[in-house]
C-alpha cells in the first residue's frame, strides 16, 4: 500500500526495507514485529492496517513539527 | 541455478501480461557482493526476462555515486521500480517470499501509472503537498 501511495502522490517516496538485512535500522526503529511502518521518522504504525487507517496515520504528518518548516 | 523456478515462471509471465507501459528495474549492488546483493540481482535479472516490457539496469553503489545519489540510494541491495517517471518506489533488501508477490503488484501498478487506490483515498492524499518518506519494515516469509 505504501508503494501505491507513492505512485498516487509525487511528494511521497516509499521504501520496503528488509529488516533482517539492515539490523541497525531495525534497532533504530524498534522493529520487533513486521510489518512496521515509519512515516517521516515521527509516526510509527504497527502491523498491517486497512487502507483508510493507513491514510489516517499518514495524514498525521501534517500535524508534526517538521511539516510547517 | 535459477532462483525463479520453471513452474513459477509461467505464472509470473501471466501476471506481467497485465503490464501497460515499460518498467525499468534499477538495481544497486557492489563489486564484492554481499549474499543478499547477489541473490537480489539474480532474482531481478530473472524477473526482467519474463516480460518484454521489463528492462534491467545494474549500478555499482560505490562507483556510480552520482546515479545512487540521484535516486537517493543510501544502502544496498537497493532496487528502484521506475515507469513513465520515478514514482519514488524503492526496495532495500531482497524482495523474496511474500514481498515478491507484492513486487509484481507494484511493477504492474507502476507500468499503468495507476495506484489502484480507492477514490476516497486518492482524494485524501491530495492534502500531501510536502515531501513524505514512508519506510515499511518487512521480513521475508
Amino acid at each position: 500500500m505504501a508503494h501505491a501511495i507513492a505512485i498516487e502522490n509525487d511528494k511521497v517516496t516509499a521504501d520496503m526495507v528488509e529488516a533482517t538485512e539492515f539490523p541497525h535500522l531495525a534497532q533504530k526503529y524498534h522493529i520487533h514485529g513486521v510489518p512496521k511502518t515509519i512515516i517521516n521518522e515521527d509516526i510509527h504504525v504497527e502491523g498491517a492496517v486497512p487502507e483508510f487507517r493507513f491514510v489516517q496515520e499518514l495524514l498525521k504528518v501534517m500535524e508534526t513539527k517538521e511539516w510547517s518548516h | 541455478m535459477a532462483i525463479i523456478e520453471e513452474k513459477d515462471r509461467k505464472e509470473i509471465q501471466k501476471r506481467l501480461a497485465e503490464m501497460a507501459g515499460p518498467v525499468k528495474i534499477i538495481n544497486f549492488t557492489q563489486e564484492l557482493e554481499c549474499q543478499f546483493c547477489r541473490e537480489t540481482r539474480q532474482l531481478l535479472q530473472e524477473l526482467s526476462e519474463l516480460s518484454d516490457k521489463l528492462s534491467f539496469e545494474v549500478y555499482n553503489f560505490q562507483l556510480d555515486k552520482e546515479i545512487a545519489a540521484a535516486y537517493k540510494i543510501d544502502k544496498i541491495p537497493a532496487t528502484v521500480i521506475e515507469g513513465a517517471k520515478d514514482y519514488g518506489v524503492r526496495y532495500f533488501g531482497i524482495p523474496a517470499g511474500y514481498e515478491f508477490a507484492a513486487l509484481l503488484d507494484t511493477v504492474i501498478s507502476v507500468s499503468k501509472g495507476d495506484s489502484g487506490l480507492s477514490e476516497s483515498t486518492r482524494e485524501k492524499l491530495k492534502a500531501i503537498t510536502n515531501p513524505v518518506h514512508i519506510q515499511v519494515y518487512v521480513t521475508p516469509t
